[in-house]
């Protein structure tokens, strides 16, 4: 099978910016992604678009609205927190397929007030949370993190110290909304949302966007590819029946059963991983992706906190850009945006914050509702 | 007043009885469920899910204290993932323990009960929820 390549990415600095609509933002990233590898909206053949809260606003057409409507197929998805990376993985089938040669994936969201935390819709005569449990985010990776700690010992430290390693890499991020570092007293004393998650283990609500051109082999080559970064897989898989699963969303065994299927594409393992950007959406969540994502053994996650291997400088770092947790998570361009912080590293561009020798670099995120999605990227 | 109605579909009360859950199990793979579903999800069998009345008492699988939520949800209070005997999981508040996760512990063993919420509906009926609270172990 011949492979496609990434030869241009874009994302703005995520922050708050309610004076921006989100075709704007989406805009932008996509100029950006353009003008990185050189190409122009005349050299799309499709557009893939991932955006959350108004996946019914045809967003991709209103993207073209502002810098081309050239009549090309535009595809928007939403899968919860993985729209952006459902908007790459479905941009990745058609030009594997030979549908398209130069595909532009964006993913834009525009959060407005607590966008993340108010339900919509409501199911029941009067209104649930607070009367059958929590059914907010943070409980549901504070409980997900609270049956990690009875099953394995892990502590409210050790998933603090996800927070304190996220921050401390962010403060290298031009484009993170905090870059400050939050050492463990300071993540520890801040106030308690959902035990044992305090605020800084919480992400940060941001807009933002992000932008990749993919195209085919022939394209690359024609292209060049000093800059270009292969996609060795690509892989999205949903919740599988569990019991718990009535009450507790389970993004751990699809979690699982992307990154397996994303290995066997690539022909590797978690070994041969030289940074991984994972979705980091509470610390909790984090210290547990390391062992879906096989980087160590089930309930050893909080050993690789401790012995740095992790962390900016050790064998696998993660969520060098800061992560979910500090860098910001705009639902919709996650999953794009952790796909440009890997071609940075692959292309050593990445300044302050390089991975030293990066080849091979997994993306990873996840839907609640449930899905996980996993892409394997590799320098030329 | 009329007596409050039950909030979730899978709460049954009757009069002079207590509450029961019931759910559904698929005779096939014998996977439980609260919510509904037309066939099984667990296997894909179709027509095997029957009504089960599930167990009253259960063992905390993972809780959380919450702390901070909507303006008009009183906190702290204790939201718990209950692994039902026989079968079932369940997410409901956990009453009558102090809301401190120093006093709460994973796999202890928690009874059934109901409560009224305050909030009432457009038309002023009240309701009976779901929650969970300490089992007393038995001398």
């Amino acid at each position: 099978m011949s492979t496609s390549w990434i030869v241009g990415a874009g994302m703005i600095g995520f922050g708050r910016f309610p004076e921006r609509t989100v075709q704007d933002m989406g805009a932008e990233a996509a100029l950006l992604a353009l003008d990185d590898c050189g190409l122009a909206i005349h050299d799309i053949q499709a557009l893939y678009c991932g955006n959350v809260w108004q996946a019914n606003g045809m967003i991709g057409q209103k993207i073209l609205r502002h810098i081309g409507q050239t009549g090309i197929e535009v595809v928007n998805t939403a899968n919860a927190c993985a729209s952006g990376a459902t908007a790459f993985r479905l941009a990745w089938t058609a030009v594997q397929a030979g549908m398209h040669d130069v595909a532009l994936v964006v993913g834009c969201e525009q959060m407005g007030r607590a966008g993340l935390l108010r339900p919509r819709g409501q199911s029941t005569a009067i209104p649930t949370e607070g009367v059958l449990g929590s059914g907010l985010m943070p409980a549901v990776f504070a409980e997900a993190g609270v049956a990690h700690m009875a099953q394995h010992g892990t502590t409210l430290e050790d998933f603090a110290l996800v927070s304190v390693k996220n921050h401390e890499h962010a403060s290298r991020n031009p484009l993170a909304r905090y870059q400050d570092e939050t050492p463990l007293p300071v993540v520890l004393g801040s106030e308690m949302i959902a035990y044992p998650n305090t605020k800084l283990m919480c992400s940060v609500n941001v807009d933002g966007a992000a932008a990749v051109v993919l195209v085919s082999e022939k394209k690359a080559r024609a292209l060049g590819l000093s800059r270009a970064v292969r996609v060795l897989a690509s892989a999205l898989r949903t919740d599988s029946w569990t019991p718990q699963n009535l009450a507790m969303p389970d993004v751990n065994t699809c979690t699982r059963q992307a990154a397996e299927l994303a290995y066997e594409q690539a022909g590797l393992g978690p070994e041969d991983l030289d940074l991984v950007e994972l979705h980091d959406c509470f610390a909790t969540a984090e210290l547990q992706h390391y062992e879906n994502l096989g980087l160590c053994a089930v309930g050893a996650g909080a050993s690789l906190l401790h012995d740095r291997t992790v962390w900016a400088g050790g064998r696998t770092p993660v969520n060098l850009s800061g992560g979910l947790l500090s860098k910001g998570h705009p639902l919709g361009a996650t999953g794009v945006a952790n796909l440009y912080e890997l071609v940075t590293h692959l292309r050593g561009e990445a300044e302050a914050r390089q991975r030293d020798g990066a080849r091979v670099g997994l993306a990873h995120v996840v839907g609640l509702g449930s899905c996980a999605a996993v892409t394997v990227l590799a320098a030329p | 007043m009329d007596s409050p109605l039950p909030l979730v579909p899978y709460l049954t009360v009757r009069e002079g009885r207590a509450p029961v859950l019931e759910g559904k199990r698929c005779s096939h793979c014998s996977a439980t469920f609260l919510d509904a579903r037309q066939h099984c999800a667990g296997c894909g069998e179709r027509d095997c899910l029957q009504s089960v009345e599930l167990g009253r008492t259960g063992r905390l699988h993972a809780f959380s204290v919450i702390y901070r939520s909507f303006p008009e949800v009183a906190v702290p209070y204790v939201s718990a993932v209950v692994d039902l005997d026989g079968g079932g999981t369940l997410k409901a508040n956990l009453l009558g323990i102090e809301p401190d996760p120093q006093h709460i512990e994973v796999g202890m063993a928690v009874a059934l009960d109901v409560f009224v919420p305050e909030q009432r509906d457009e038309q002023g009926r009240a309701y009976l929820a779901p929650c969970f609270r300490p089992l007393q172990e038995q001398p």
